[in-house]
């Protein structure tokens, strides 16, 4: 059963006046950023989103999430389409995003306090997450005084806190060193694989989207939209040893077989790029 | 540690030549376990030495320069005869209604402006127009529209102090950083809690610092509003003395000034770090 289809979406960012974009020859200074991006994701799958810079994989994201809408087309969330933020996503981000005024427990609590939920109970989820995370001794802490794994691992408890079926994960290890990265990597497969959680996860490491998904979606250069998808054929639960296996291997050159073109495209879209920058 | 032994190391290879990082370090141990700010005390002692000696070796007739010992009788003579207190608490009186009145008005119109752009839009113009024009110029105008009372202080205050408050508020607000934003919309947050939980407490910082300068603001403004239109405060105190040339009382007017100035910047920087503690100094008590 898939619980999230976009069908025909497409996405245009007007630049600021006198900024101009070169769209497969076309010179405008409006970008299209996705474009017929079509994809089904099923429920209780993780998808990884691989593709060049500027593909357009946060914007869907946010589409997704309703924190953007879409020039055309829909995005349907159990059958519902996609106007605003929903109960059922959480999302985490790159940079953490966590409220630097806020305590670690506290931070976890904030989307739960939207929903409503009393008190005594807030603290008992927060708490049960920090857990999980192995953050316990942490809770009074403010994100300051946290490194940036616990700040990461502590923005994915709070997007869990409110039970997501939809986890949106927007390069969520990009900002991290490559140790606290495979550590966290692990930990999120762990901790998802005890879920039934669908999660939508953009990264640039394919190692990373390997390890970690069901399915890798490759997305083309600037206008994005689905290139290929790559059934990944490795077993679960996974490990960290997984990533020295033969199959491993394999499955990364697939995915790379597919990205390769659609980076060199967007290479040379960059080197373009002066031409019109006057 | 190690760097004491690079500096023996370094003494012991030049024995003769003048060790002034040393000499230096001797110094600052003369005042170990105290706190910082007690390194700023020395200049300040050398600064009221040479007050003493200028007038005492003829330097600048004490007639103009009383000595600092003088001043400070005067001024000790003057606090406890009581007849200072009453001037330095009606201008404190004063400068904080008018401030009191500033943070009313001006953090919520701050809010307004950084959130509603066109709100802003429409108002800007009039805002730097009046931001630009100096509060001392428009005093006279104060004086003439609302008298010699106290409105006509307190509002003058409050014109003074609001600017800084205001454009700290503005630019607090504008400068949440959108991704606090783009997560609390993502955990559905409803646009009240959106205000209160988030672009709030993420413009305390900035709103803070404009607080700060608005009390300085409304303590320099206060001692202008009063050297020119008042019979009590110490702005008055100060213009009255010079007049009937009570020299050393105006001196010692204008050092319970200075007094009050740094006490008062003191508690500002304290609420300031009180009002911020999550943020942290940089570098400190960072795990892994």
């Amino acid at each position: 059963m898939d619980i999230i289809v976009s069908k025909d979406l497409k996405k245009k960012f007007k630049l600021k006046h006198g900024q101009r974009v070169n769209n497969n020859g076309v010179i405008s200074n409006e970008i299209v950023v996705l474009d017929g991006f079509d994809l089904k994701i099923k429920k209780g799958e993780f998808l990884v989103l691989v593709g060049p810079s500027g593909s357009g994989k946060s914007v869907f994201l946010d589409i997704v999430g309703g924190l953007s809408t879409p020039t055309s087309g829909v995005v349907y969330l159990d059958d519902k389409i996609v106007e605003a933020p929903s109960a059922k996503t959480g999302y985490v981000f790159q940079q953490y995003a966590l409220f630097p005024w806020r305590t670690a427990l506290s931070n976890i609590e904030f989307g739960l306090e939207s929903r409503g939920v009393p008190p005594e109970e807030r603290v008992k989820t927060a708490r049960e997450l920090l857990a999980l995370f192995g953050l316990s001794d942490f809770e009074d802490r403010f994100p300051y005084q946290l490194s940036g794994g616990m700040q990461q691992r502590v923005a994915i408890a709070r997007a869990l806190a409110t039970k997501p079926e939809v986890l949106l994960m927007d390069e969520p290890f990009a900002a991290l060193d490559a140790q606290t990265r495979e550590i966290l990597q692990n930990e999120l497969i762990r901790i998802w694989e005890g879920t039934d959680t669908t999660v939508i996860f953009v990264t640039h490491s394919i190692d990373e989207a390997v390890f970690l998904a069901d399915r890798v979606a490759v997305v083309t250069a600037r206008p994005g939209k689905i290139k290929d998808i790559i059934e990944i054929d490795l077993p679960r639960p996974r490990d960290g040893d997984i990533r020295s296996r033969c199959e491993f291997a394999t499955n990364r050159h697939k995915v790379w077989d597919a990205l390769k073109a659609e980076v060199n495209k967007a290479q040379q879209d960059w080197k373009l790029a002066p031409a019109f920058a006057s | 540690m190690s760097e004491e032994l690079v500096a023996t190391v370094g003494t012991a290879v030049k024995p003769r030549s003048f060790d002034f990082s040393g000499f230096l370090k001797q110094f600052e141990q003369l005042f170990d376990g105290l706190n910082k700010w007690s390194h700023g005390i020395p200049l300040v002692l050398i600064f009221f030495a040479v007050w003493e000696a200028l007038p005492r070796f003829g330097l600048i007739d004490p007639l103009f320069l009383p000595t600092f010992s003088t001043t400070i009788k005067t001024l000790f003579e003057l606090t406890f005869s009581g007849k200072l207190l009453l001037h330095v608490l009606v201008s404190l009186q004063r400068a904080l209604f008018g401030f009191g009145l500033a943070v009313l008005v001006a953090v919520p119109l701050g809010f307004l402006m950084g959130w509603y752009s066109k709100f802003e839009r429409y108002t800007d113009l009039l805002m730097q127009g009046l931001r630009n024009t100096s509060t001392f110029a428009l005093l006279p105008i104060f004086l003439l529209l609302l008298g010699l009372g106290e409105s006509s202080k307190v509002a003058i205050i409050f014109y003074g102090a609001s600017w800084q408050l205001l454009m700290n508020t503005i630019s607090g607000v504008k400068s949440v950083d959108p991704i606090y934003i783009k997560a609390a919309k993502s955990m559905g947050v409803s646009d009240k809690d959106l205000f209160l939980k988030v672009i709030l407490p993420a413009s305390i910082p900035s709103i803070v610092i404009g607080a700060r300068l608005a009390a300085k603001i409304s303590l320099m403004v206060v001692i202008a509003a009063e050297m020119i239109g008042a019979k009590t405060g110490l702005g008055f105190f100060i213009q009255n003395a010079q007049f009937n040339f009570m020299v050393p009382e105006m001196y010692a007017g204008i050092l319970a000034l200075a007094i009050l100035g740094l006490v008062i910047n003191y508690l500002l920087v304290w609420f300031e770090k009180k009002a911020t503690y999550w943020k942290g100094e940089a570098g400190s008590g960072i795990i892994g």
